[in-house]
């Protein structure tokens, strides 16, 4: 599973891109494995305010729903409205066309891991 | 031994013997001693027949609407009964079957449910309906609920007209409670029908308006008014059916931009059965798709790439979103709504129609009848237009005509303030294709001997 | 050996395409004047004739559904080893009684002294769950297990509203049906989840840390989802009692243990039975069912209206009463289901519905014997009714739960309930219930051990499993991203 070495990353499985005026979150290789394949992404409407943990929007598979948190607090920004149409970018590419999210804000003082904590992480939770 | 237990003695005993246990007991372990009995306290096995004579009897003892000229309707009704209905779900493979959860083997029920969506959509002009619901009173129930969902929860008040079946209201009020919703009710003008404008200042912000059309009364309501009052306080505009024969006739709230047509199908080949099992239906617009009750049937393709239909948006109900699923229905009215597809295509499309028309000529002529016929009898609402139901008020109270045409060998009708009202206290009356014209007669004329 | 229905079956409006007039069925002729629907209703809501509805003629019907039936598997014809879904034998008794004209004909607001026989039906089955379960009360009303559990669980609310406890939480093991926790939100609950213990049933300690003044009730299914009895239940009712909170019993499993064992002295205030289950009225591809409520003495007040009540021979109705919860639907249940159940009741009586409990729990163990060394089974613990295995063997060779279904199909049998309870991965859950032959049994059992082997030897034809049923893998995927929940006229022709 791969884990890329420039993001950062929660334990509910989003990881997290720090920009200039805020964080990109999607959710990981494994959350995407785990899910099955995406058939429906329900994103919040750009201007929503979010509190640190608290649910963005959930992602749908034929037979579960997972929801997806936001690992900051502040306001969001921007949504990948691709995935209206292509759900499945979520699956294909997690890191890249597959995000989800832009919110203002900064991760500094959240409970985020770092790529080997996260790596580290999910031994834990599969053993 | 049982015939309806596959294993006779010596089975138990070879399985048992094979599980290496001496008694059957011994499988019971767990379960402590202080909840066990050594018999319940029932009779003893009985032989079919006699089964079939006790049931008997009790079926004897009352008086089904077939023997006598019956005008009884208020959310259930008598209609033509084609023998290919029953027929149809007679058969083993679909009513010993489960929930098509297995696609590949179940390609049958999921064609049906499929059929049923498309005939509903049509009837409704909504662009998706479900499977069904349980019945017309928990249709509305989803249907508040719904749109209270749909509005993000921010909208606590319901705006109900009260000429909605009180019955369906009192059910309403049941889960109105516990989900935080308060319903505020308009009543009907003198003319028995609602009026937009006092239903638009009914509340602020409500999260729907719902009416019935044709309503308790039998009267038609003017759809496209009330629409347009929901709409232009943001709310969803729900429009509740008792009597779908009326679709014959009627075009479906969607065409006037309803957000959700919803009610009871019973009339559509559903046995009235002293008030079930029925038959809920439940459609709305396409947008709305995710937040609506029920299961639903879609069309995909097989591993071949031929056409096969499956259960979908699954991802809505209990089993898979527990504590968020869009409503509490899993077991819903499946066998109902095979029964009201047979019967909807063996009508036909234009069968409908001439179905509703004949409700209605009947009806006109009963209410002509009735208006020549005179003092002490009159219609409620003369004025009012109305597809197969209307109230009508005689010498005493709805209970007292009913039971005193009920002696004259009349099925009048249903008393109109069984359950309050703000309308006047008679007799609901409801006249369908069965009832023919010696059957008007029958009534009129009993109406002049308890005159 | 192929099935019949050879050929595709179009749909109901792909068939007569041009839309050429043929008779369906013959109304009663129209013996009054014909009125103009515009002139008697306002024109602007008078509906236009629908081309796309067409008409057909009685053959094409008949046919149709034949065809249609034909592409089902069904309980009558084999083992439908559903856990949790108890699919025994539909009676044809059954469909007999709930045919009588006095029961399928009657309105449900005639006058009652018209309806004597149904109120006294209705009385007769109450009696006769109160005495299968032991308790005091019940309502026929719930037309399903899940609406029965949200009638159970406002009651409860509803007699802590009458002593003015306010209490919000609602307690559900991991185990449970996701109807449980969904009840307990629809019902203005929070539900809080219970860890199991190793041997899947509740965990005490956990209860104990759990139960507490803010806690309302327990939701318990008994059997548990793993097919386990929960054999410290009196100790759990007495701790949840003794906190002021109330016991919810999730009755989907009364099969293994009704005849022998009474929930009335297991300490349930409220318990749904599926009628569906356990009483053996029809699946009906999806419903009706039925899901009576019995309720302990503290509950009875709050029972749903209307009531049949009964005043020496004569039975009446009871419309109001304000400690009731008020009506959960319309009128007074199911009625026709209702019907089939007692019939079922009479026809077994008490020796009846013990050999049928005897019977299933004694075929789920047969079950379990027979695969056990094949499949893996996760909890130790004895298996009631049900047994649940679960794929982790077979996931060596990269086959999952779901292949292994599919692959069941192609031996003509419907597979076990799956990826069900959602604390065992890849379940397996089977319950082969009471009215096969043992034959029925074993075949099940040896076309279970045949795939085990296939997953070593054959792993592919698993995973492209069903290869004889009248349709290959469904893409439920697809159904769900292309969603077509309806036919339109511009859909292609087949």
């Amino acid at each position: 599973m791969s884990i890329p070495a420039d993001l950062l990353y929660a334990r509910s499985h989003e990881w997290i891109r720090v920009d200039d005026d805020g964080v990109v979150i999607g959710i990981t290789e494994y959350a995407q494995d785990q899910l099955g394949e995406v058939v429906y992404v329900e994103l919040p409407e750009v201007g929503t305010a979010v509190d640190a943990n608290e649910e963005l929007g959930t992602l749908e598979s034929v037979k579960a729903v997972s929801e997806f948190l936001s690992p900051v607090a502040g306001e969001v920004i921007e949504i990948n409205e691709r995935l209206e149409d292509e759900p499945n970018l979520v699956n294909g590419d997690p890191y890249g066309d597959g995000w989800l999210v832009k919110i203002s804000g900064s991760p500094e003082g959240e409970a985020t891991l770092s790529p080997e904590e996260y790596s580290a992480f999910l031994e834990e939770e599969n053993s | 031994m049982h015939p309806w237990v596959g294993a006779g003695d010596e089975d138990r005993r070879h399985i048992l013997e094979e599980l290496g246990l001496e008694s059957i007991d011994q499988l019971f372990a767990s379960i402590p001693a202080s909840v066990c009995v050594d018999r319940l306290e029932l009779p003893a096995a009985r032989d079919e027949e006699s089964v079939r004579m006790s049931l008997s009897r009790m079926s004897t003892a009352n008086l089904s609407m077939g023997c006598v000229p019956s005008f009884l309707g208020a959310g259930v009704y008598r209609h033509v009964q084609p023998s290919v209905v029953d027929a149809v779900m007679s058969r083993a493979e679909f009513f010993t079957s489960y929930t098509p959860y297995q696609a590949e083997i179940s390609q049958g029920t999921l064609q049906v449910i499929f059929e049923f969506q498309t005939l509903m959509t049509r009837l409704t002009e909504l662009e998706v309906a479900n499977a069904s619901l349980y019945d017309g009173a928990t249709a509305l129930v989803e249907a508040v609920l719904f749109s209270h969902r749909v509005l993000r929860g921010k909208r606590d008040t319901a705006v109900v007209a009260e000429t909605i079946h009180p019955m369906y209201r009192r059910v309403l009020d049941t889960y109105a409670a516990s989900a935080g919703i308060e319903v505020v009710t308009v009543p009907p003008g003198a003319d028995g029908r609602l009026d937009p404008d006092r239903v638009r200042n009914a509340a602020s912000e409500p999260c729907c308006v719902a009416v019935q059309s044709p309503n308790f009364l039998g009267i038609v309501e003017d759809l496209p008014g009330l629409a347009e009052a929901a709409q232009s306080s943001g709310a969803l505009a729900v429009q509740v059916v008792t009597e779908a024969a009326s679709f014959g006739l009627l075009a479906g709230g969607g065409r006037f931009g309803f957000d959700v047509v919803c009610g009871e199908a019973q009339s559509f080949g559903v046995a009235p059965g002293f008030g079930g099992p029925h038959l809920g239906f439940f459609a709305c617009s396409e947008k709305h798709i995710r937040q609506m009750p029920g299961r639903l049937a879609g069309e995909t393709v097989d591993d071949d790439g031929n056409r096969a239909f499956c259960l979908t948006l699954s991802t809505r109900e209990q089993h898979i979103r527990r504590a968020k699923a869009t409503s509490n229905i899993c077991t819903n009215q499946g066998l109902m709504a095979l029964a009201a597809t047979v019967w909807l295509e063996s009508i036909g499309g234009s069968g409908l129609r001439r179905l509703a028309t004949s409700c209605l000529s009947r009806t006109e002529e009963l209410k002509r009848r009735i208006a020549e016929l005179g003092a002490p009898w009159e219609l409620a609402y003369p004025e009012s237009p109305t597809f197969n139901e209307f109230l009508l008020v005689g010498p005493g109270n709805g209970p007292d005509l009913v039971h005193r045409l009920a002696e004259e060998g009349i099925l009048a009708g249903v008393p109109s303030t069984l359950w309050g009202g703000s309308w006047p206290d008679g007799v609901v009356t409801a006249v369908t294709e069965c009832n023919s014209s010696h059957d008007l007669d029958a009534f009129v004329d009993a109406l002049k001997r308890v005159s | 050996m192929k099935r019949r229905a050879i050929r595709p079956e179009p749909l109901f409006f792909e068939r007569n395409r041009r839309r050429v007039p043929r008779q369906g069925f013959l109304l009663p002729e129209l013996d009054v004047p014909a009125v103009d629907p515009k002139e008697i209703l306002p024109p602007e809501l008078v509906r236009e004739p629908d081309p796309d509805f067409p008409d057909i003629s009685e053959m094409e019907v008949v046919q149709h559904f034949h065809r249609l039936s034909q592409l089902n598997y069904a309980v009558d014809e084999g083992l439908y080893p559903l856990g949790s879904c108890t699919m025994k034998y539909n009676p044809r008794l059954n469909e007999v009684t709930a045919r009588y004209p006095g029961l399928a004909g009657i309105h449900p607001l005639q006058p009652e002294s018209q309806v004597q026989g149904a109120l006294e039906l209705i009385w007769e089955l109450e009696q006769a769950l109160k005495a299968i379960t032991g308790m005091p009360g019940v309502t026929l009303q719930p037309a399903a297990g899940a609406h029965g559990e949200l009638t159970g669980i406002l009651m409860i609310r509803k007699a802590l509203e009458a002593r003015g406890d306010t209490r919000q939480v609602v307690l559900v093991p991991d185990s449970a049906h996701g109807t449980n926790p969904a009840t307990a939100v629809f019902a203005g609950y929070r539900a809080v989840e219970m860890r199991s213990a190793e041997d899947g049933t509740v965990d005490l300690e956990a209860l104990d840390r759990m139960m507490d003044d803010t806690v309302a009730a327990v939701m318990l299914t008994v059997p548990n989802t793993l097919g386990v009895f929960e054999h410290r239940i009196i100790e759990i009712s007495k701790l949840v009692h003794d906190r002021g909170g109330f016991v919810y019993i999730d009755g989907a499993n009364l099969n293994s243990f009704a005849g022998r064992a009474l929930p009335g002295l297991m300490g349930a205030d409220a318990m749904h039975i599926n009628l569906h289950k356990t009483f053996s009225t029809p699946h009906g591809g999806g419903g009706p069912g039925a899901g009576p409520v019995t309720v302990s003495e503290a509950l009875l007040p709050h029972l749903p209206v209307p009531r049949v009540v009964r005043e020496g021979d004569t039975f009446g109705l009871l419309w109001d009463d304000p400690q009731s919860i008020g009506p959960m639907r319309g009128f007074y249940g199911n009625f026709l289901i209702l019907v089939r159940a007692l019939t079922y009741i009479q026809s077994l009586g008490a020796d009846g519905l013990r050999a049928m409990s005897d019977v299933a729990v004694l075929y789920a163990n047969l079950v379990r014997h027979r695969l056990k060394d094949a499949y893996h089974l996760k909890y130790d613990a004895p298996s009631m009714h049900e047994v649940v295995f679960d794929d982790s063997i077979q996931t060596r060779f990269e086959v999952h739960n779901t292949d292994i279904a599919k692959r069941l199909l192609d031996y003509g049998f419907h597979p076990p309930t799956m990826s069900f309870p959602l604390i065992v991965h890849g379940a397996l859950m089977i319950e082969p219930a009471e009215s096969v032959a043992p034959e029925e049994v074993e075949a099940f059992c040896d076309a279970m051990l045949a795939i085990a082997k296939e997953c070593e030897t054959d792993p592919e034809l698993v995973k492209t499993a069903p290869h004889d049923t009248p349709v290959r893998r469904v893409d439920e995927v697809r159904a769900a991203r292309n969603l077509k929940v309806r036919w339109v006229p511009e859909d292609p022709a087949p």
